[in-house]
């Protein structure tokens, strides 16, 4: 089986406030507003960018974020998170 | 003396029909449909038609909000629709979406401005075990773990238990036929499914002649008349809008109708439609004679439809209970109806 | 409906109607010096009704209605028809309010510049804003903010302000009588009495005001203060918002203006002196 592929909802769809340690993200298809921390956002920035495999996505994220300590589990999780709320879709 | 006759909402009929024709309006009589207006669910499509149109800052003020609103229904209505689509990716089965979702996602004018509530999916029912569960994995959970109720949905009704998205807070009906099994009237949901059109992300919509025969189902078979107004408005935009571009469209639904049994309850959606809203429905003498004179019963309806005040309150209690029984006594046969019925008010519920 | 009456508050016109005549005399009598719907159009209906008609006379319980209804409100009694009627147009306000981001907030205001204090029932923003607005500043509401998503500046809904319990005895020595309404015992809320803001609220409640001071006040604590960081800010905000949802982006660019611009405070009190004290001191300090 292939390998799932996810990518980020469009640039348009977002917007994205920096506000502490949280960042406030609005969804504009659906309305709502979602409160992510650290690792969410860069995640959201690197799939912005590139479409990308959940190994690919946890390289990057070591090597452009100094996340490289998260597990694949907890990557997943966060991904499947941001999945349901629809601010990162699978390609 | 002469009392003042209170408008009942043949006002908001009219305003809606023709808002250039529309009698100026004293401040009572816009206060009074724009509350019909918000009971009936309509005031985001009387802020659609009324726009541009003279009126009171304050009245204008009160539509753009609701133009607005409507704005926002239609969104969220969209992304309901969207994320149950992404849910039933691994469901092998067409998913039609079914009225306000449907107009608004095949871009219809029966969607301009329209309230919409839950997001209405039709499946054929041999997958309807695969979309629960995917549902059910996807976030949504039952409504209420009633079991007189659960059991009564299972048994009898048109569709799963209503189940809520516990994030989003939304509703979604899974509906495998239009009309309960134990209506007397079974239109075919197999033949709906097979013919519906399919839209650019792999969602369905029913076929325009379909559109008609649920939306008159629904209004007559499916429910005591409330929400009348708003069902016939969407027949109205239909059929305007599928006419103009097929001058038989009236004949196609006909006989689509027919073969749905639904060719009476049609017929009278076509002339209740037309007496409010001016709607250019047309009788045929052949191939197959459909006669649309208006009946002396309309009347009765129409008393029914307009029941309600100026403070958006219901009236005529009377008709409204009499449709309330025939509603029920059209979906059951009688011994079930009476114990339906027994059973609902042991629980406290009362028609309005 | 029988007895009717229309009034104005702040941006919201009112009609409301009822079966009884009781209700309406006293709204008559507390929002005597407000103006009259714009237009004489309102832009919400409520509706006082007996549910059963014998329920007009016998043991008369008055069920709430209008344009927008929470299915399972309970009834009041005759006696607190006064009580039914703000509670009804607080509903229109909280559901269908689509004009404005509704916090749930008293907001008093100064030189242009409004102090909003918002917290959970029982930590004192109605007091505080009556207090407040006995000792020279204007009271803009005790219950509402309503913030402008076009211009981020907060509007007035000056309403009769809803005191409880023994916040009746402190606002009632810092008032004159003949602007409270009568005394309702043993509501679902305890004790109510209803103050009617004073002149200057009601004549210039059509002025709106920069927010300048977001305090989340909390009654029964020794004095404290403490800063809230923006994403807790955002958090309680939400949480104090009926329609912030329901406002889709508006409200969201409403609500992170706020968060970024208007400094925030925690203030802990142990009776009214105190927290006025801190108000006053924090407000000078800005």
């Amino acid at each position: 089986m292939a390998e799932r592929l996810y990518r980020a909802a469009a640039a348009d769809a977002l917007r994205i406030v920096p506000l502490d340690d949280f960042t406030v993200i609005f969804h504009r298809p659906s309305g709502l507003t979602h409160l992510v921390t650290a690792p969410a956002p860069e995640i959201l920035a690197l799939l912005s960018e590139d479409v990308l495999t959940r190994n690919a996505l946890l390289a990057c994220l070591g090597a452009q974020f100094d996340l490289g300590d998260a597990s694949a589990e907890a990557l997943d999780a966060r991904l499947g998170e941001l999945v349901a709320t629809g601010l990162v879709e699978t390609a | 003396m002469e009392r003042p006759v209170s408008p009942d909402a043949a006002l908001l009929a009219r305003a809606l029909r023709d808002p250039a024709s529309l009698e100026p309006l004293d401040a009572d009589g816009w206060t009074a449909l724009i509350a019909m207006a918000r009971a009936e669910q309509l005031i985001g499509t009387l802020a659609q038609r009324l726009a541009g149109a003279a009126m009171p800052p304050a009245v204008a003020r009160i539509l753009e909000d609701a133009r607005a609103s409507a704005a926002d229904q239609r969104r969220a209505a969209l992304w309901e629709a969207e994320a149950a689509r992404r849910a039933l990716v691994g469901v092998e089965a067409p998913i039609v979406l079914l009225k306000g979702t449907a107009y608004v996602a095949a871009g219809l004018a029966a969607g301009e401005g329209r309230s919409i509530g839950d997001l209405d999916i039709l499946v054929p029912r041999e997958s309807l075990d695969a979309v629960e569960r995917a549902l059910l994995s996807s976030g949504w959970e039952w409504v209420k773990p009633d079991p007189y109720d659960d059991a009564y949905y299972r048994r009898w009704m048109h569709e799963l238990p209503p189940l809520i998205h516990r994030e989003r807070d939304r509703m979604i009906d899974v509906h495998h036929t239009i009309l309960p099994l134990t209506a007397r009237i079974t239109p075919d949901p197999e033949a709906m499914i097979a013919d519906s059109i399919v839209l650019e992300n792999g969602l369905r919509v029913l076929s325009p002649e379909d559109m008609i025969c649920h939306a008159a189902a629904h209004l007559f078979a499916d429910g005591d008349l409330a929400g009348g107004m708003r069902n016939l408005w969407d027949i109205d935009r239909l059929c305007r809008e599928f006419g103009g571009r097929d001058e038989d469209f009236c004949l196609s639904v006909y006989e689509r109708a027919h073969r749905h049994g639904l060719l009476t309850v049609v017929r009278r959606a076509f002339r209740l439609a037309r007496q409010l809203y001016g709607t250019p429905v047309r009788a045929y003498r052949s191939p197959i004679r459909v006669p649309l004179d208006d009946r002396l019963s309309d009347r009765l309806y129409r008393r029914r439809l307009f029941a309600r005040n100026g403070w958006g309150r219901p009236t005529r209690r009377g008709t409204r209970f009499a449709f309330y029984l025939r509603s029920h006594w059209l979906r059951m046969p009688p011994a079930m109806l009476a114990r339906h019925l027994w059973t609902k008010w042991r629980k406290g519920y009362r028609p309005v | 409906m029988r007895h009717i009456f229309q009034v104005r508050i702040g941006p919201a016109g009112f009609r409301v109607g009822s079966d009884w005549r009781a209700p309406i005399a006293e709204l008559e009598r507390l929002y005597a010096g407000y103006p009259a719907p714009e237009n004489g159009v309102p832009d919400f209906t409520v509706r006082l009704f007996a549910a059963r008609p014998w329920r007009r006379w016998l043991r008369p319980a008055v069920t709430l209605g209008g344009d927008f209804v929470l299915p399972d409100a309970a009834p009041l009694p005759l006696s607190q028809g006064l009580l039914a009627a703000e509670m009804a147009m607080n509903l229109q306000m909280a559901l269908g309010q689509r004009r404005y981001l509704l916090l749930h907030a008293s907001a008093v205001e100064r030189e242009g510049r409004a102090v909003l204090m918002t917290g959970l029932s029982g930590a004192g923003k109605s007091t505080l804003a009556a207090l407040l607005g006995a000792r020279g500043w204007r009271l803009m509401g005790d219950e509402f903010a309503l913030i402008d998503p076009a211009t981020g500046m907060v509007h007035a809904f000056p309403r009769l302000v809803s005191l409880k319990n023994a916040a009746i005895g402190v606002v009632g020595d810092a008032v004159p009588q003949a602007r409270f309404g009568p005394l309702l015992a043993g509501t679902p809320k305890g004790d109510i009495r209803h103050l009617v803001p004073d002149p200057q609220a009601v004549a210039r409640m059509d002025e709106p005001a920069q927010p300048a001071l977001l305090l989340f006040p909390r009654f029964g604590f020794a004095i404290a203060q403490r800063d809230l960081g923006p994403s807790e800010i955002f958090v309680r905000l939400t949480q104090a918002s009926t329609n912030y949802v329901a406002l889709g982006e508006r409200g969201f660019d409403a609500m992170t203006r706020v968060v970024r611009d208007v400094p925030a405070r925690a203030i802990d009190y142990p009776n009214a002196e105190a927290a006025i004290q801190q108000v006053e001191a924090l407000w000078n300090a800005l």
